[in-house]
């Protein structure tokens, strides 16, 4: 836990000792700026465990809900299949859909979880699900798990420089994005979209001149807004004089670059794919590598409940290039042992067609693909009926399980429970580590 | 040459007729009020109950007279009223027309009258109470259609229907989500793969919202901590939504359908009937199960209804409910200061939204100021807690971008706008809630603002759109060209974007800026001005 968190380690439902929701979003807003302030980076430099390099995390976002059978799960020869064929990986006897073939041949890189179940088939509270590791609940937004890292890591490696640029950032964002929740709107993922262009909101739309007369023009607005106010106003409250300063520092951060994949060799770029996606998949490893905690790009068009295997395949043909190439210039760059990489969706899909030959949402049986940070590489965990049938698969993960392996890996005591806005204690995950993915 | 001309002078001609036109028509917010003043009605009715809320307040305020907090001015209360139940500030000309008003008007029922008249009310108050019925998900596909019931409670809102009646009719509802859009309430918690309605979300739901008791906990266990609620007094209330069921022709009551669920620590499931949480005497049987419980809800001796809905007017209007979280208040209290007077009053007004929303607007703690007149002796967070100053509360991403849309033209955006103009700002306000960041049905969280948040009114798209140089779309150009005078453009502007005057400081300094400069230059300044207004805590911040 860092020095500056609001939150009692101590906290169990029954105590009375719990804060108010204000209270607690006070300290936690405070707190929250952890992320860009270098003496709460120097204080948690030294609260982290020594000689441990920090870790980062990629996640890799197939909104609307991938197939697991033309994906990482394939039944090739079975009535599920309708067809669709199956090609062999780099790991003997394991294999992927043929729309993976670049991504098969870097199969012992990770692994593949292919029995994750859930409760929730709606798109906005399967999202939330597998985002948080928590099914919805009424009152209580939970934090995805780059708000949890970003939190409960803020500190860098001691030989990088501190990072002026959000440390928690979400590329091409579906309609929900990554979020702090009861951690606070600080620890939004920060929204990017195609690195074609440069981060959003970052230019300021006059030349110095021009902010230099704003910037005097707000000066004289703010003293009469704070005369006779609250006192401590600004520190207490809106912390808005703050925002603005580290906001103007993160413009001018040379750390920008990092997203702008211009500048790539065009090999380099080729490989990741002439997508937006394939170019955020470049960013988020060239962003990873200057010290942002977790980043989440965004591949949407999964939702093919009309013509299933066209509507995945067309998909396929952008996320095999850019993930086989993620994985590749994170293992060339020897980030690959420091950052998780992780393949999600909020659900698989029916094992049988539909009449459209389209597939439903089916939250009984689907793939997540886990690798780097240290996991190990070129396992199938769990089996789904080849007939399609059960929703009971073999070797069942829940959601929440991938959660806790995340968290464990990374070093964080996933199993705290914090006091959250609504008075009660909440595990970061409660999930089980899966002991089959540590080395 | 002359084809030249032919097409490009009926072109520059139309563009300066618009310009003109634009300009006359500005021309009579900038000076003295010429306009129609607002129209308004007595409301002495009120003058009683606003009376037994003041005393309420009087009674818990233990600090000495709050001589240095100031009643607010009509200008900052329109501010207030506007801001939370349109969603965005008043434009100058709606500032204009309350300045015209007569001497000794009251002017917050003035505006009250004013913006009831406007659907922009009834629509955006329906979503706020929305986000508390159903939330914020898309829900499940086909059965649940969220803006048909946003639609239809802005209609209820519109005229004015009795609240409990509103509230009957959504948790008795009964057809198709289409062509009953209440019905949505029940349709959003069906649970995909063909279970029909989850009675457990519905059940935790109506606890919260219409009663301001949070049971959500109790679906797996007894209360943690106190002994207030039992597991069955959950499951007992969800076993009143077991017979909802949806059928072909919608959202039917299935009454041979039971409700069965396994009481922790026991290993099998047990037929579970129906029974109230609290005050059985006021249950009365006849009709469907969902009826029977809207019933018992409404009843007048049922006071947490009334409560909860008290509570969550209080917040809209304040950005800060009475008692925290809005959604959750002791049963059998102490309640917060203030909450019995309203409760009861709302009770004995047959529920009626719009009066109460007149006796909030009427009572002391929204009629003051959120500053001191003493700068020496600002505002303490004691004062703010109990109400004797106006909370500074964050103002909700829509309402920030309602603030700069609004401020960008000079006339109200209300519904007499055209569809175009709508339509152009739902797509901005959409694009900027979600980069803002929107915390759903959690929406009285007092956060600080963010670095992104700060970034996008910095240097975002929707800012700079509405308020860079252009004599057509954008009121900071317009100002620069058409006002009379340094002194009249500032106060302008100001109006439109603070919904107040400039200071003496504030004067000195932008007169400094615009002075000399014409043209070109004199609309750059205008948009410098614009941003350092959009930017500063005020433009925000609640006050």
């Amino acid at each position: 836990m860092t020095p500056f968190s609001p939150f009692s380690r101590h906290g169990a439902c029954g105590q009375s000792d719990h804060f108010t929701r204000r209270a607690l979003l006070k300290s936690s807003a405070v707190a929250g700026l952890g992320w860009l302030t270098p003496l709460a980076q120097q204080l948690a430099r030294g609260s982290e465990k020594s000689g441990k390099r920090p870790q980062s995390v990629i996640i890799l976002w197939m909104e609307g809900g991938a197939s697991q059978l033309e994906t990482f799960d394939p039944h090739p020869g079975r009535a599920i299949a309708y067809g669709a064929k199956a090609i062999e990986t780099a790991v003997r006897g394991m294999k992927f859909g043929e729309g993976l073939p670049l991504t098969a041949e870097r199969a012992q890189d990770f692994s593949i979880l292919r029995a994750v179940t859930s409760k929730e088939g709606d798109h906005t509270r399967a999202i939330y699900n597998v985002k948080t590791g928590y099914r919805p609940f009424p009152g209580l937004i939970h934090p995805a798990i780059g708000s949890i890292l970003c939190h409960e890591m803020p500190g860098l490696d001691e030989k990088m420089p501190p990072i002026d640029i959000p440390s928690h950032i979400s590329i091409l964002p579906g309609q929900n994005p990554a979020r702090g929740g009861y951690l606070g709107a600080q620890y939004d993922a920060f929204q990017a979209y195609d690195p074609v262009k440069p981060l959003p909101d970052l230019r300021s739309r006059t030349d110095d001149e021009g902010q230099s007369l704003r910037l005097d023009g707000l000066d004289v607005l703010e003293q009469s807004f704070a005369a006779g106010r609250l006192a401590d106003l600004e520190k207490s409250r809106t912390l808005h004089r703050t925002s603005i300063e580290r906001a103007r520092r993160m413009m001018s951060s040379d750390q920008l670059a990092a997203f702008d994949v211009s500048d790539a060799p065009k090999a380099e770029r080729e490989a990741f794919g002439d997508t937006a996606f394939g170019r955020s998949c470049l960013a988020a490893v060239r962003l990873v590598e200057v010290g942002v905690r977790c980043v989440e790009v965004t591949l949407n068009g999964w939702d093919t409940h009309i013509n299933n295997y066209e509507g995945q395949a067309k998909q396929l043909g952008i996320l095999d290039p850019a993930l086989a190439a993620l994985i590749g210039l994170l293992k060339d760059r020897d980030l690959y042992e420091n950052t998780i990489v992780m393949v999600a969706t909020e659900f698989g899909r029916t094992p049988k067609l539909n009449l459209a030959e389209g597939r439903d949402h089916w939250p009984h049986g689907f793939s997540v693909l886990l690798g780097g940070g240290g996991f190990r590489g070129g396992l199938a965990i769990g089996e789904t009926d080849p007939t399609g049938e059960s929703q009971e698969p073999t070797g069942k993960v829940r959601v929440e399980d991938i959660h806790a392996t995340i968290f464990h890996q990374l070093g964080i005591d996933y199993d705290y429970e914090q006091m959250t806005p609504i008075g009660r204690p909440i595990a970061i995950s409660d999930g089980r580590v899966i002991r089959e993915l540590s080395s | 040459m002359k084809r030249f001309l032919t097409r490009t002078l009926p072109c520059l001609t139309g563009l300066s007729t618009v310009l003109v036109v634009l300009g006359m028509m500005m021309w009579r917010y900038l000076d003295e009020p010429t306009v129609l003043p607002l129209l308004t009605s007595p409301h002495e009715d009120l003058a009683g109950e606003i009376a037994l809320v003041n005393a309420a307040f009087a009674r818990a305020q233990t600090t000495p007279p709050l001589s240095s907090v100031p009643a607010a001015d009509a200008l900052t209360l329109a501010r207030r009223l506007s801001l939370s139940l349109t969603g965005a500030p008043p434009s100058l000309e709606e500032i204009r027309r309350l300045e015209a008003l007569p001497a000794g008007a009251d002017p917050v029922n003035a505006w009250l009258d004013h913006l009831f008249a406007d659907r922009r009310y009834a629509d955006y108050l329906a979503e706020r109470f929305a986000r508390a019925f159903v939330g914020v998900e898309t829900g499940p596909f086909l059965v649940y259609r969220r803006r048909r019931l946003v639609t239809w409670l802005g209609d209820q809102i519109a005229i004015n229907r009795p609240y409990d009646e509103l509230v009957r009719q959504l948790i008795s509802a009964e057809g198709l989500w289409t062509s009953h859009p209440e019905a949505n309430f029940i349709t959003v918690s069906v649970v995909a793969g063909g279970g029909g309605p989850d009675e457990t979300k519905l059940a935790a739901r109506t606890a919260r919202a219409f009663l301001g008791v949070s049971l959500d906990c109790m679906q797996c266990h007894d209360d943690k901590f106190s002994d207030r609620w039992k597991q069955k007094d959950f499951h007992q209330l969800a076993a009143f939504f077991a017979q909802a069921d949806t059928t072909i022709t919608g959202v039917r009551e299935k009454r041979t359908k039971e409700y069965e669920a396994r009481y922790l620590g026991e290993k099998s499931e047990t037929k579970i009937a129906p029974q109230v949480p609290f005050l059985p005497e006021l249950f009365a049987a006849g009709g469907s199960r969902r009826e029977q419980l809207a019933r018992w809800i409404t009843h007048p001796e049922n006071t947490a209804f009334a409560r909860v809905t008290v509570n969550r007017t209080w917040a809209i209007l304040f950005g800060r409910p009475l008692s925290e979280p809005v959604d959750d208040i002791p049963l059998e209290g102490p309640y917060s200061t203030g909450l019995e007077e309203l409760a009861h009053g709302f009770i004995a007004s047959g529920y009626d939204m719009e009066r109460l929303i007149r006796v909030i607007a009427g009572s002391d703690p929204f009629r003051r100021e959120s500053r001191s007149v003493d700068p020496d002796k600002p505002v303490t967070a004691e004062q703010e807690s109990t109400w004797a100053a106006f909370p500074v509360t964050p103002l909700r991403p829509e309402q920030v971008a309602g603030s700069v849309i609004q401020a960008s033209t000079l006339q109200a955006l209300d519904g007499s706008t055209h569809i175009m103009q709508k339509l152009r700002r739902y797509g901005e306000t959409r694009d900027f809630v979600k980069r803002y960041g929107d915390r759903g049905e959690d929406e009285f969280a007092e956060e600080s603002g963010t670095i992104p948040q700060r970034l996008l009114l910095m240097n975002g798209k929707l800012v700079n759109e509405r308020t860079k140089p252009n004599p057509v779309m954008n009121s900071s150009t317009r100002l620069a060209h058409y006002a009379p005078s340094d002194a009249k453009t500032l106060d302008a502007a100001f109006l439109a974007l603070l919904s107040r005057y400039p200071t003496d400081p504030e004067r000195e300094h932008f007169t400094r800026l615009l002075e000399g400069k014409e043209k070109k230059a004199r609309e750059r300044a205008m948009a410098d001005l614009y941003w350092s207004l959009i930017n500063s805590t005020e433009f925000s911040w609640n006050r």
